[in-house]
Formats: C-alpha cells, structure tokens, sequence
C-alpha cells in the first residue's frame, strides 16, 4: 500500500490540478510536460512555470515527439536546476533518463517523475491533421479496459514495462475504468508524498490493481512474441539482415532519437569511418562491388553493440525510420537477449552499474575457449 | 591448379601485448607447428578491443577472430581482461541472436608461457572454421 491522492476530476484535469498546485505553492518552480502547440494536433515538450499555461499542457497526450530521457539529460548535462522542477513522462522514457543518468548524462537532483501505467502511443507521424486528436476516444476507452488501441505503435503494442520502476509519483490509468471521474495518483517515495502534502484533495491509501495490468500485460505479451517471432523468421544471418536493413537510407535518425545514443562525437559519423578510395580499391578487388554509401550493416551492428544492453524499448527508433525499418523490435529482441545474460534490466535502477563497466571475477566461462 | 587447393581461413587474432603474443612467439621460438591462417594483430590489452573492431573484421570478410588476453586475474593492467570477457559475451550473444554465426569467434585466455596452447588454439580453431567454410559475407556486396 502506498499514500494515494484521488482528485474527483478526470484523470487529465486531475493530474492538471496537481500540476497546478505544485507551480502555485511554489514546491516545483517548473513543469515539464507535454503542451499543445497547435489545433491540429501538435504537442511538444515544454518547461511550464506559469500555472496559466498549465491549461495547454497535455501530460498523457499519446504521442512521444522525442523522448522525454534526452531532453530531461540536455536539460540537466550542465548542471542540476537550482530549484525543484517535476517532470511528467512515460516509463519507458523514464528508463531512458535513468540509463543516461547512468551514463553521466544528466541528474535526477531537483528533478521530480510523475509517471503513469502506459497505454502507449501512436505513431509520430499520425500526429498531424487531428488524427489522434480524432482517436482519443477510443484510445482512452481502451485504457480503461485493460486493452491494446487500434494503431498504437508496433513498440507499444509488444511494451511488456508499462508500469513505472522509479517514478516518485504514478497515475493510475491501465484498466482504471473510473478515469473519466476520478484521478488516482499514487505518492511512491517520500519525495511523491511531500510534493502533496498540503493539497486539498482526499488522501488514501491504496496500490495499483494488479490484475488489471496482468490483463494487459498478458494481451501486450502475445503480441510480443508475436512480433519477435516474424522477426526472428527474417534475421537468419547476414542475408536475413542484408533483407531488412538493404533499404536504409543512411540517415542516422534512430541514432539521434535514441535516448541510449548520446555520444556527442559518433564513431559511425566520424571521419574514420568515411571510406577512402583505397577502401573503395579494396573492397572492390574483393567483392567485386560495394554499395553507396558503405557501412550500413557497420553501423546497425555496432550501434547493437552500443545500445542492446541499455534498449528500453521506447520505439523511438521506429518512428523516425523513414523506410520503416522495424528497428525498434530489433533492438529489444536483441537487446532483451543480452540483458538476460547479464541479469540486468534497463532503467530499473539508478544505482545499478551498467554490467559493461563493472564485472565478477568468475563468470562467463562458457564463452571462453 | 588453384582449384585442387584446400580452403584455407583468414582469421585475424587479437593477441594481448603481455601475454598472448608473448605466448605466439613462444611458439613460434620453440618451433610448434600451426596452421598459416592466423593474421594477428597486437594490442596492448585484450581490452583495448572493441566489439567494433570484431564486427570490421567480420563485414570485412574474416573467416573468423580470435581474440585473446591474458588469463583472469593475471592481466598486466589488473582487471582489462574481465571487462573484454564481458563485451565478448555480449558480441556473441548479438551474433547468436542474429543467427549470424558465432561460431566465428573465439575467446582464449593464452598466457606468455603458454606456446603450446597457442599453437593448440590456432590448430583447432582453423579446423573449426574449415568445416564451416568460407565465410559466406565475403561476397555480399551490400554492407
């Protein structure tokens, strides 16, 4: 059981009104959520200190435009803000953040999470001429029944993770039929209970009801494996991976949007790894050919090996793939199986190592030779 | 003529500066016998490589890698070769998820004493990859 604030409002007003309070009683002195730029559908990250601009913010408006682990690691790399700010986000992004703050690229000092029991979101690409404007209804009637909306993305679609790991504070949307009268909002560590403390609202005790995420992760965990066996059907060695990566364009965009991928300087964007004409030369005596622009299965190989450990299966890859790579099931196949060997899951907690930087003196002996 | 020639694999080796290619020339000094398929490289640590080098080497058309350091617990600079033991596994892992042949590559612990495991190593694992063949991305053109 935890400390539980219920708000008689809807779950988005609700979570608004807590917002609101925290920007008024001055506990946080910013809000990072999601804010509406435009009537057709356009939302984007936005730090709100204005309570009155609370009103166009929509922190679970299902749509991920980047995810919120970069932009919360690009706002806290120089340093921690100088006074509380609660940021509103997604589990998966919030994993993304932990993995980065792993990383040393940001902090979690003066940065308050509110998460919720995902539903998922749909694709970027839908989030122009009002299309999920026009999908809400049901996406949210879907939430509440514990099941899958038509058209969310593939990664969300096959998320097994939709319940927070470390979020100070979680709303309680998958399967909570009641979201349309009532916000739940559960105060897990101390921080979450002192950020509401002296709201005016009715506290309780309560916990998530696990039975209803179980329905959800039970559909949400066929259709995973249903997507990891198309694709383990296609990845049958470098022909199967020549098939599914032959049509990228090279352009790196699930390089950028990924919130594991944070070198500032990438050896896949170097000049190093630029061919020169004996490379050319050579490959060409060869092969006796080579593709334009080389280093494509170069670059999709070595960012698994960069990113499998850490994949949080947020999907932005897939969004930003302009050919529609399933990138992202991919990389959490991959990713998953690697994780498993080093018992580790990603974005679970801050204080873990990442098993590449740490080791047991004995271990692994079965690869050894 | 060049037909009749029996296949004989390019596998590059990453020896460590302190233990493995001491224990390469050691075979070589003592005159063991091993095939001529190794092309090794050396690298002051076994951890100096990264599972980029591995994945090159690959893409390039090695018909297998070899990598190889110093035992655990006696690396020159304390504890690098433990970090390579932990990239290695999860290089393999990636070429077994991607039915990619793991096989391919190879993990040794082969100390500057330890010639005739050198040799050892080199035999069976060219015969290895002999029964697996040429290694089939040599060809593909699109990378």
């Amino acid at each position: 059981m935890t400390k539980a604030l219920k708000i008689n409002k809807n779950a988005e007003q609700g979570i608004k009104e807590f917002l609101r309070f925290l920007l008024e009683s001055g506990k946080v002195k910013g809000v990072f959520s999601l804010k509406k730029i435009n009537k057709e559908g356009a939302v984007a990250y936005s730090l709100i200190t204005d309570p009155k601009d609370l009103e166009d913010s929509v922190p679970f408006y299902p749509v991920m435009p980047v995810t919120a682990g970069s932009l919360l690691s690009r706002f806290t790399l120089k340093g921690s803000p100088d006074k509380p700010v609660v940021a509103v986000m997604r589990p998966c992004e919030l994993r993304g953040f932990v993995e980065l703050v792993k990383r040393e690229q940001g902090s979690f000092e003066n940065v308050f999470t509110i998460s919720m029991t995902c539903g998922g979101v749909y694709p970027l690409d839908m989030a122009v001429d009002k299309k999920i404007e026009k999908n809400l209804p049901k996406y949210w009637d879907a939430v509440k029944k514990s099941e899958i909306p038509a058209d969310v993305r593939t990664a969300c679609k096959g998320c097994t993770e939709f319940k927070p790991y470390t979020a100070d504070i979680t709303v309680d949307l998958v399967g909570n039929k009641d979201i349309d009268k009532q916000c739940i909002i559960l105060l897990n560590t101390k921080n979450g209970e002192s950020l509401a403390d002296g709201m005016d609202a009715e506290f309780l005790e309560k916990k998530l009801d696990t039975k209803k995420l179980d329905v959800l992760l039970d559909k949400r965990a066929v259709e995973k494996k249903k997507l990891f066996d198309e694709i383990d059907k296609k990845m049958n060695g470098m022909d199967g991976l020549i098939d599914i990566f032959g049509r990228c364009i090279g352009c790196h965009g699930c390089m950028r949007v990924c919130p594991i991928c944070y070198c500032k300087l990438c050896e896949f964007e170097s000049p190093d790894s630029e061919y020169k004409p004996s490379n050319y030369n050579s490959e060409l005596k060869k092969r006796g050919g080579v593709r334009v622009p080389p280093g494509t299965m170069y670059f999709q190989l070595g960012r698994l090996t960069h990113i499998s450990i850490s994949c949080v299966g947020c999907g932005a890859c897939d969004d930003v793939c302009p050919v529609g790579i399933p990138v992202s099931t991919i990389f959490k196949k991959v990713g998953e199986s690697v994780q498993k060997i080093f018992n580790y899951i990603p974005g679970k907690d801050v204080k873990e190592s990442i098993p590449l930087v740490t080791f047991e003196k004995e271990e692994f002996i079965e690869f050894e030779e | 003529m060049v037909e009749d020639k029996e296949f004989m694999p390019k596998i590059l080796a990453f020896l460590c500066n302190w233990c493995s290619y001491a224990g390469a020339d050691l075979a070589g000094t003592s005159r063991l016998k091993y095939p001529p398929s190794i092309l090794p490289i050396r690298v002051m640590c076994s951890s100096r490589i990264d599972p980029l080098f591995i994945i090159k080497a690959y893409l390039g058309g090695a018909d297998g890698v070899l990598v190889a350091g110093c035992h655990p617990g006696d690396c020159h600079y304390e504890k690098g070769n433990y970090y390579t033991r932990r990239r290695f596994a999860l290089l393999k892992k990636i070429f077994e998820e991607l039915n990619m042949e793991p096989d391919r590559l190879m993990l040794s612990w082969i100390s500057a004493s330890e010639g005739h495991k050198y040799a050892r190593v080199a035999t069976e694992f060219t015969e290895k990859i002999k029964k697996s063949g040429e290694s089939s991305v040599k060809n593909k053109i699109f990378l």
